[in-house]
Order: structure tokens, then sequence, then C-alpha cells
């Protein structure tokens, strides 16, 4: 249940806008003042199918407990398989059939319930075998818009392949191994000026305090390169009085 | 360490591309043509015989001038789209045009010869109802105004006002026509539905209401579209329900009602459920209109009549007879008449106005196009010849947004195709092998039967290879003889063959009125064409192409859904598009309305992709639907997944096929309509290719890209446009398992959003509200250090996120569209192809879109030629791929691969279409034009020739050592 932690980074994103409408909510909720650990534990039902004529049917699976307050967060309880179910995803698995979970459109800040009723679910599916042959440790994401309401849920399992091997140990198959994480939308960066502008100044000021950078490239090597161009015409010279191809060559270069 | 910075300097100068075009090679690779759209107003230039001109306004809220002898574009004005540049009307009167724009917002008096601008006035508000020169003495001097409560007076020489009137009850009179013939009175007529007519007459000089008169109409409905004004002054209307013809004197004082003339009377009748129609002529606005009128009956139906002191004659009864006009020269006027002659010819003729009688000599014929839409008006020039009898050129518009030029004896002068004005879609499809090299294809496409059959037909195949050779031979043989000049390569339909490097292809086209168009991509000739009838307004259009030219003798084929947006019903259009011609296959029924159509890249037994559409109620057909298709589709129906987007609800669902061609849903997305509505949503492009798995880091690691093909990017807006509210969201989500991968909201933003999705990542423009300017932003996702499943991908077996990447930059222009360079293999590096409203076209390198820009330059982003992150883009002169060619209103940019790898072929269309070639590595596959062969082979020869020539002095001279 590694919940918790990206669930405050994802409220820290969201708060600017929650807290606008907290502020709304504030005056009606002021009387309800003392029943606020009451709010606290809303529970949304998770729900699981996998039938062999993939006809779904939807069946509970466990349950997501939003948190309010400081130590807001969702966490999942949910129940072991019975003998039945696993015996059923077995053979959805060995028909390569899928398997479904949903789970009804929320806030998923646990205050704000009462504004918006659920309408409709929001279905996401991984294959039966997959589940099985991961011995039922999945990671299941819930997506959420920047207002905390849920648009999205994803399911994948590790290791995520079919291979087609046999899960011989019924005891692997009782109860879910399941990591849950939260998304919100990342802001996304605007055009980073104020790091730019700072980082020019800093140049201009290094080139302001180090003259010597400011001289061109012949200015600060000058010693280097008037040695080799005597050197190259020297030479050319001597190739020339000598009568060789190469004096040419070289005294191309010394010019 | 400064020497260092100085060579990345260098390096860094190296870098930048310099992509422009010599002066010679304007227009050896790109080609442009301009349009102007529909036609709505046309005048020919009457001002003097020799005048060339024709001056049209068109629904694309366009002013221009056209040669009448080519076709060709004077100039041209382009007014704002929409409403706000809608030409109300256009008046010509000698060299001066006056336009009145925007529901009479601006009235402009333009100089037609040179298309500037003589004056501009900006008229008081109110809704425009018509306009319209007013004459004094024989000479035009002002133009009269008339809108819903006002009638307004302006100097045709500077545009100032003389005066301004308001119109008597103008909350029920509806003021529609303004009537003047030189003499001192200007009249308004306005009418009060099934109620009377109004008729107010103003004084010149000072705007003086002279008289007012109301008249009894009950029947009359609109002045606009059922009257005209004949003769001296005389007020006729028609009407459909009584049959008659109603007359009123205008100037006279004492008439309470109409005179009616029952139609039946002069023996008359309309084709039921037939609008009458009335056109009049005002030769001079100084004067009074001919008593001459033509009456249209029905479809196809005319008549010539005259009023002449309240009585009216029939000239002459034209059945059958599609349009007519009529036209002026000098002091003489003409009645032109379009006569069907049988099922693909028509025949114009002209005939005098004052007596019906036909004029000699004048009969044109006019060709329908095989494919085209029917003429839908005539315009008429006439000219006086120099024994003084009337010669013209006729111009036919057809439905289709054609016009052709006609002279006579019905040669066809120039045709313009004004519906390319607004491309909605295109393709490119490679063009055919030639005869012999599909012959060859063909000997190893054939199943094996004996050796010695295999032997002949290898023998005949090299025969004709041979064959081939001599012609091309013998033809280069015969063309050196002819002057350079004349020796033409005339590309026609016949002629059409691939080239060496795939760099000639078939452009087809789709235009708004629905005619599809064949367009070389060389020449930018037009190689066929084909109007499709009973295409709404509104429908959208989807080309695709079902088989390409790589499957010899199977002819490629394209297939185009159009879908009417408002009752979503859909129907399919086959064709081949080399030649345009509508394919024989029976189409599916498609009763219900369709929501999404697939391309599968599996292949029916002759190689046609297997097309799937999705209606309504789920259902899957399949095109084509035979047995093989549908075994193949049972085969395979469980990896065959699609999504549907529903925008209105913000609801993303996915959907899997199943064996019996039903459907199940798998996955379900929603986004609230309520936060935020679903602007966009784009896959990748299936022909992309990408070369190379990952990018190299400065430490020789290995950053993998996540190249999922099944991801969607989906563009939202919000519903609040509140300046601190507002956000674009960019979602990036997997079209296979709905798993949503990237979920980022743009802050202070909003849209118009355009975007591309291509390899690993999504390049996004939007307007940043706060700031004021237009930003972009980059995502790059990758796989990490290592590749979770390096043979293939599957969006089922991907558990771990993919690493993202953003940065984002100000771009210092706005833009109107944005699309990726593709090309063959995908090694050349990409560039982004920005259309600027300006009418340039950017070729920006994806190298400066890159969220591993570094803020701080170390030693590894230099090992990595990243280039330090700067919050600017620079728009360099060099990157415009279409340096003075603009290209007005772009709306759209196709990328099409050619054979080079090297070379993108590209297409920007809008009001203009521009194709041109962009090399985003520069011609690393090809040799300059300007190649020195002479210098190089000589070179190699005098190498070898010295090579040679010394090793022979040194055997000499090691055997002279030797002897030593």
């Amino acid at each position: 249940m590694a919940s918790s932690s990206p669930r405050h980074i994802s409220l820290s994103v969201l708060s600017t806008i929650t807290l606008l409408l907290w502020t709304e909510f504030a005056h009606c909720n002021l009387n309800r003042r003392p029943n606020d650990a009451l709010d606290t534990d809303f529970s949304v039902p998770l729900e699981h199918s996998f039938e062999i004529d993939d006809e779904p049917i939807f069946r509970r699976r466990g349950s997501l407990e939003l948190r309010a307050g400081r130590e807001s967060g969702v966490t999942i309880s949910q129940s072991q398989l019975s003998e039945e179910d696993r015996n059923t995803l077995k053979e959805v698995a060995a028909v390569d059939g899928l398997y479904r979970i949903r789970v009804p459109r929320v806030s998923l800040q646990a205050d704000r319930q009462t504004e918006k009723q659920a309408d409709g679910y929001l279905t996401a599916f991984v294959k039966a075998c997959a589940l099985v042959e991961s011995h039922l440790s999945d990671v299941i994401t819930l997506h959420t818009d920047v207002t905390g309401y849920l648009i999205g849920v994803s399911i994948v399992t590790i290791p995520g392949t079919c291979r087609g091997l046999e899960v011989e140990d019924e005891v692997d198959l009782e109860s879910f191994n399941t990591t849950l994480t939260v998304m919100a939308p990342v802001n996304a960066p605007m055009p980073e000026t104020a790091l730019f502008i700072e980082r020019l100044e800093q140049e201009m000021e290094k080139k302001e305090k180090n003259p010597q950078e400011q001289k061109s490239f012949f200015a600060k090597y000058w010693m280097y390169i008037v040695p080799l161009v005597l050197f190259l015409m020297m030479s050319g010279a001597q190739d020339q009085s000598g009568g060789g191809a190469g004096g040419g060559a070289a005294n191309g270069g010394g010019r | 360490m400064s020497w260092l910075k100085y060579g990345f300097a260098v390096f860094l100068y190296l870098l930048q591309y310099t992509d422009a075009v010599f002066e010679d090679q304007v227009g050896k690779f790109d080609w442009r043509q301009q349009y102007v759209g529909n036609v709505r107003f046309a005048f020919f230039d009457t001002h003097s015989q020799a005048s060339k001109k024709l001056l049209v306004a068109t629904e694309k809220n366009i002013f221009a001038s056209l040669n009448s002898r080519t076709g060709e574009l004077f100039w041209r004005h382009v007014d704002k789209t929409g409403p706000e540049g809608n030409i109300d009307t256009l008046l010509v009167h000698g060299q001066d045009a006056v336009v009145v724009v925007g529901n009479g917002r601006v009235m402009r008096c333009w100089e037609t010869n040179i298309g500037g601008l003589n004056w501009e006035v900006v008229l008081d508000t109110g809704s425009f109802q018509a306009a319209a020169f007013v004459g004094v003495q024989d000479f035009v001097k002002y133009v009269a105004v008339v809108k819903k409560s006002a009638i307004s007076f302006h100097y045709l020489s500077n545009g100032h006002q003389k005066w301004v009137e308001n119109l008597p009850d103008s909350d029920t009179v509806q003021y529609q026509t303004v009537y003047s013939d030189g003499q001192e009175e200007v009249l308004v007529l306005g009418v009060v539905p099934n109620s009377h007519i109004v008729v107010v007459a103003y004084n010149i000089e000072d705007g003086e209401i002279m008289k007012q008169i109301s008249v009894e109409a009950p029947w009359m409905s609109s002045l606009e579209e059922s009257c005209v004004v004949v003769g001296a002054g005389i007020l006729l209307c028609v009407d459909p329900i009584t049959v008659s013809l109603y007359t009123l004197p205008l100037y006279s004082d004492q008439r309470t009602e109409m005179n009616q003339i029952l139609l039946q009377s002069l023996d008359l009748d309309v084709a039921p459920g037939f609008q009458p129609v009335l056109t009049a002529t005002q030769p001079n606005p100084a004067r009074a209109p001919l008593t001459s009128f033509f009456l249209q009956l029905g479809p196809e139906h005319h008549l010539l009549l005259q009023l002449k002191d309240g009585i009216i004659t029939t000239l002459r009864d034209f059945k059958p007879s599609r349009l007519a006009a009529f036209a002026t020269s000098g002091e003489k006027t003409v009645a032109g008449v379009m006569t069907p002659k049988n099922e693909t010819a028509c025949s114009i003729n002209l005939f005098t106005v004052d007596t019906g009688r036909r004029l000699l000599d004048t009969t044109v014929i006019y060709h329908l196009e095989p494919n085209g839409g029917k003429p839908s008006k005539l315009y008429i020039q006439a000219f006086l010849k120099k024994d003084d009898s009337v010669g013209y050129r006729a111009m036919v518009q057809t439905e289709d947004f054609a016009l052709t030029f006609l002279q006579q004896p019905g040669r066809v002068v120039w045709s313009r195709e004004e519906a390319l004005a607004e491309v909605v879609t295109m393709e490119m499809v490679d063009l055919p092998l030639t005869g012999t090299q599909a012959e060859l294809e063909g000997e190893f496409g054939k199943k094996a039967d004996g050796l010695l059959a295999m032997v002949l037909k290898r023998l005949s195949s090299q025969l004709i290879l041979l064959q081939a050779w001599i012609a091309h031979l013998w033809k280069l043989f015969y063309d050196a003889r002819k002057p350079r000049n004349q020796v033409k390569n005339e590309i026609t339909i016949e002629t059409l063959s691939r080239d060496e490097f795939n760099l000639q292809k078939m452009m087809v086209m789709v235009t708004a009125s629905g005619k599809l168009f064949g367009i070389d991509s060389r020449s930018g000739s037009i190689l066929w064409k084909h109007y499709l009838e009973n295409i709404q307004p509104n429908s959208a259009f989807k080309l695709m192409v079902q088989r390409t030219t790589a499957h010899f003798p199977h002819p490629p084929q394209c297939t185009l859904l159009v879908k009417d947006k408002e009752t979503g019903l859909a129907s399919l259009h086959v064709f081949n598009p080399i030649f345009g011609k509508k394919s024989q296959i029976s189409l599916p029924a498609l009763p219900r309305p369709i929501l999404q159509s697939l391309l599968l890249p599996l292949m029916d037994q002759d190689y046609g992709k297997i097309l799937l559409l999705i209606d309504d109620q789920y259902k899957v057909t399949a095109f084509p639907s035979n047995k093989n298709v549908l075994q193949q589709l049972q085969e395979s129906a469980s990896s065959i997944y699609f999504y549907l987007v529903d925008s209105s609800q913000g609801r993303l669902s996915g959907f899997r096929l199943r064996k019996d061609l039903s459907t199940e849903l798998i996955w379900e997305v929603v986004i609230p309509a309520e936060v935020q509505k679903i602007v966009e949503v784009k896959g990748k492009r299936p022909n992309e290719h990408v070369h190379s798995q990952g990018r190299v880091m400065g430490d020789r690691s290995v950053l993998y890209k996540y190249l999922n093909p099944n991801l969607l990017a989906v563009v939202t807006e919000s519903t609040d446009t509140h300046q601190e509210r507002s956000f674009v969201g960019i979602f990036l989500i997997d079209g296979v398992t709905g798993r949503i991968i990237h979920e980022a909201v743009q802050r202070k933003a909003r849209g118009p959003v355009h975007f591309v999705h291509s390899e690993n990542w999504v390049v996004y423009e939007y307007w940043n509200i706060k700031a004021r300017r237009v930003e972009f932003s980059v995502l790059e996702l990758f796989e990490g250090m290592e590749l979770y499943n390096s043979t293939a991908f599957s969006s089922l077996d991907r558990p771990h996120p993919p690493q993202v990447l953003q940065q984002s930059y100000i771009f210092p222009s706005p833009i109107s569209t944005l699309e990726a360079t593709l090309t063959e293999k995908g090694i050349t590096s990409r560039h982004l192809l920005v259309g600027l409203p300006s009418g340039g076209i950017l070729s920006l390198p994806k190298m400066y879109l890159d969220p591993r820009r570094p803020e701080v330059i170390t030693e590894q982003s230099r090992e990595e030629n990243l280039i330090p992150y700067a919050p600017e883009l620079p728009i360099r002169t060099e990157w415009f791929v279409n340096y003075n060619q603009t290209v007005s209103r772009v709306r759209g940019i196709y990328t099409a691969p050619s054979g080079l790898e090297s070379t993108c072929l590209v297409v920007a269309y809008g009001l203009d279409i521009y194709q041109t070639r962009v090399y985003p590595s520069k011609q690393f596959d090809v040799l300059k034009d300007d190649y020195d062969y002479v210098l190089i082979s000589s070179v190699l020869l005098g190498l070898f020739f010295a090579t040679m020539i010394s090793k022979r002095l040194a055997e000499v001279k090691l055997l002279n050592r030797a002897w030593r």
C-alpha cells in the first residue's frame, strides 16, 4: 500500500483550485465542523469481472478508502479470492480472456462527495493470464483531472507477459498484492526566461571582471601563431631553393 | 576551457542550416498556384476595347483581377476571413471598382488597372441592404448606400460623404433596393412583407425627401427576389402564386396599386415548384434600364420579353435553355443564351435585345466536363469588331466552382479550378511503373511454369527492354535536332511513370465542394478531376490509400469516406488515384451513422488493405468484404482494438473486435466536459519509420525512446476562459489499453492549439494569456536506460510508465498550422514545418525543440550536440522554404517521403497551393547540380596515369640500381 506519498505531491499541485472551492464551502460547513471526522472515511467500491464468455458481470473486489483532511489520500482494502473465483480466473486465463476492473466516477476529495453524483464508471482491463502469472500482483493507477475528479483508471501486472506458465500453487492466487497510485496532471513548464537572463547576466559580469576573456582568438594566441607561420615560411623558402614540388604547398600554407 | 568554448561556438555556427535556395533554383523544385475561391460577382472591364481585365469578388472574401486572355491573376486583395471580410457587393464603373465589405462596415474604391486603393471610408453602423451608382446628366458621380435605417451618399471621386438621411418607418419597412437613372431623384424601395411597397424619393443634391408613396402588394414577401426595374422607371415584379407579373411606374404619384398581367394571357406557364426569376439590365447607371428583360419560368426555360407602354411582348422563347445573360459593348447590348445541345455539349448564341433576332456566326460550343458540375452562371464579354458587328467571349461558371473562358467557335482559352481554394485533405500516391518496368516486375510475381516457359518469358521481356531503349535513343536523336524550346515534355496521364528517385508523385486533393483532383506533383498540372454531386456543404472527408501502386497488376485504389456532420451518415467513393476513375467494386450499404473508420495493415488476396467502419451501434462493416477478408478478420480479431471519442461528453472508449465482427467495450476514460473540452485527438502517422531506437548520451550509454505506435495525444481546452484559471490539457493515452501514460496541464494558456505527434515526442503550440505570446512546448518520452522488451512492442505488456521530459519555448510569431517532415527510413533528422499567417512556411529544426537542451552546459551535453537552452526560438530568414512565394491562409501542410532518404516532399495548402522539397539534413545522398564531373574525372584519370608512369619509372630506377 504505497499510496500515500504520490498523493501528497498531487495534492500540492491541486491545492490552488481546491482551496478556492473550499473557501466557498467553508461557509456552510461551519455548523458541521465537529462532524469532520465522519466525512473522512468515504469509500468507493472497486469492482472486477472475469467471465469465460467475456460478458462483463462486475462483482465487488474491494474498496478504495478516501480520507479527507490533512492526511488525505487513498488506500485500498480488498478481500481474498474465493476458491470458486480462483478457478474461474484460471479458466479465463486459459482461454485468453480479460480481467476487467471498474470504479465509479467520483471526486477523490472525500470532502466534496456531495457536490457531484457519480454517473457511470471508468473501466480498464488486463489479460487474465497476465494476472494469474504475476500471482495477482498488480498496479492500479487512478488518474484525476485538475479538480481532483477521477477521469481514468489503469491496471497493469508486473511482469506483464503471458508466457503460458501454469500457476500450481493455489495460495498465490488467494490475495491481491496491489500497489495503488494516484496520478494527477503535472504542471507543464513555462519558458524559463528568468533563469536564462540570470545566466546571461552572470556571464556578462564574469566578462567584465576578467577582461582577458574578451580578447579575440588571435590576440590571445599570437605568440604561438607567429612562430608557426614564420617557421612554415622559412621551410618553404628552403624547399623552393631545393626545387622540390612540396615547396609550393608549404608556401601556400605560409600565406 | 575557453578555447573549448570557442570551438563549440564554431561548431554551432557550422550547424546553422544554410538551406536557402539559390537564385537559379527558384521554381525548379517548387511551384505555387494562387486561387480566389468561388466567384460571386464578376465584371469584364468594358472601359476600353483592348482591356483584358476581369474583376471578381468571391466567397472567400477576395477581390481580384484576372487576365481574361490567360486566366492568370493580375492582382488579388485578400480580406479577413469570416463575415467581417464578406464582400456585400461589387460595383464597377470605368476604372473604379467599389466594394462594400463586412455587412456595410467599410466601403472601398479600387483602381482596376493596378489594384491600388483609391479611397476607403468606414460606413455608419447598420446592416447593409443595397448600393448603387448614381449618375447626374449622363455622368456617374455618386455612390448611394442603403442600410437598414439610413441612406448615405458618397462622392465616387474621393469617398467623402455628401449627405446621410434616415429612412422613414425603418422599423416596419424593409428597404431593399435603390434605383437611379440619371434623374434628379434617387428612389429607395422598401417592402412591408405581405402588405405594401414603399417608394421614397430623395433629392440627389441635399437628401430632402421629395415624395413618399405606398402601393398595395399583399402577395409580396421580398422585393429583392421578385422585382426588377425595366424601361424608364417601371417596377416589374413576378408572383409565383397567382402566376402573374405586376408593373408599377415609379415616377407617377397617383397609383395606389400595381397593374396585374397574368402570365396566362401571354400564353406562358411556370414549371411546377419553380420560383420565376426576372433579369433586367442597366448598361449605364446614369441612364434608364433597357425595356427588354429575361424571365426564367423553369430550370430550362427562359424568355426574352419587352415591356413597352405597359404592354408585354414576347421577343423570343428559349426552350430549352440553361442560362441567359446580358452584355453591353459601347452602345450595343446583346443577350447571350446557353442552350443544351446534347448530353455533353451546350451551345451559346447571341441575340439582339430589341428584337430577339439571332446574330449570325455567334455560336460557341461549350463541352461539359465528363465528371464536372453543371453550368450555373454565364458571363458574356461583348466587343465590337472592325465591321461594327458584335463579337464575344463567354465565361461559364459551374457548380463545382470552375471557370471556363471560351472563344468562338468553342476554343477553351483558359479554365480555373477555384474549388482548389479550399482543399480539405490530400494524399500523395506513387506513380505506377512504366510498362517495361512492370513487365519485369510481373516476371517475378508469377508462379513458375516450366523451365522453357521461364526462359522464353525472360527473353521476351529483355527484347521489350531493348526495344524501349532503342525507341528512347531514337527520340533523343530526333529531339536533338529540334530547337530547345520546342522539346517540352508534356505530362499526360499516358506518359505518367515513376522517376528514378520517386520524387514525382500524384497528389490526390479533396476539396470542400466535393471535387477531387489528381495533380502532378512536379509541374502542378491537373491530370484528372472528378466532381461528386450531392455533397452536403458541411461534410467531413477522410481519404485513405487502400492499395498502393506497388502491387502490379492490381490498380492502386483510394477510398474517400464522406460523412455528413449533422446526420453522421457516410458514403464511400472508391477510385483509382492515378486516373481518377471510379472503381466498379460493389460498396457496402451504410444505413447507420459511422463513428470511426480504421484502415488495417491486413491485406486481402488482392493486396488491398482492409477498411473497417464502426457504426453507432458498434457494429463493424468491413470493406472489401469477402470470404478471405472475413477469415483473416476472424483470425486476428483478438488483436484488433479501436477507440472512439465523444467530445461532447469528454468520453474516450476502447473496443475490441470479436470474431463475429461485433465489438466489446474494454476501457473507458471520461474527461468531464464541464471542466475541459476535448479539442483534438491525434495518433501517429502509420507510414512513419523511426530509425534509431534510442539516443546516445554523452557518456556513451543509450537512452531508449518510448515508441508506442498506439499512443494517442489528446488535447483539451478548459471551459473556464478566465485569465488565471484557463488551461490547456495534454493527455497521452494508450489507444489499446486506455492507460493514461501522461497528463500535463499548461496553465494560463488557451487555444487554438496546434500539435504534432510523432516518434516519441509531441510538440504543441498555444497562446499564453498572461504573457500574451505564442509558446511551443515539447514532450519527449523515454523508456530509460534499458529496454523492457526490445524485440516487439505490445501495449498490453509495458508495465513501467515512461519517463517524460518537457520544455517550453517562446515563439515570436502566431502560427496557422504545424506539421513534421517525413522521410523514407527516418534516418534524416526531423524538422517542423510551421505555416505562418504571414504566408511563410518555416522549416524549424526539431533540434531546437528538445527537452534535453541543458540550461548549464556540461561536457556531456556538448558531447551530445545539445544546444544550450534559450527561452526563445529563433526565426531565421533562410529557414523559410518558400522564400518569396507567399502562401495565403495556410490551412494545412502535407508531407510525404520520397525515394531519396534526404528528401521530403511538402505541400502547403490554403487559399494557395505550394509544393516543394525540403532536405532536413541537407542533400547527403545527392550530388549537387553544379557538381564538377569534368574536374573529378580528370583528376582521377590524371592520378591513374601518374601512378602508371611513376610505377614504370620506379621499376626502371630499381633495375638501374640493381645493375650498378
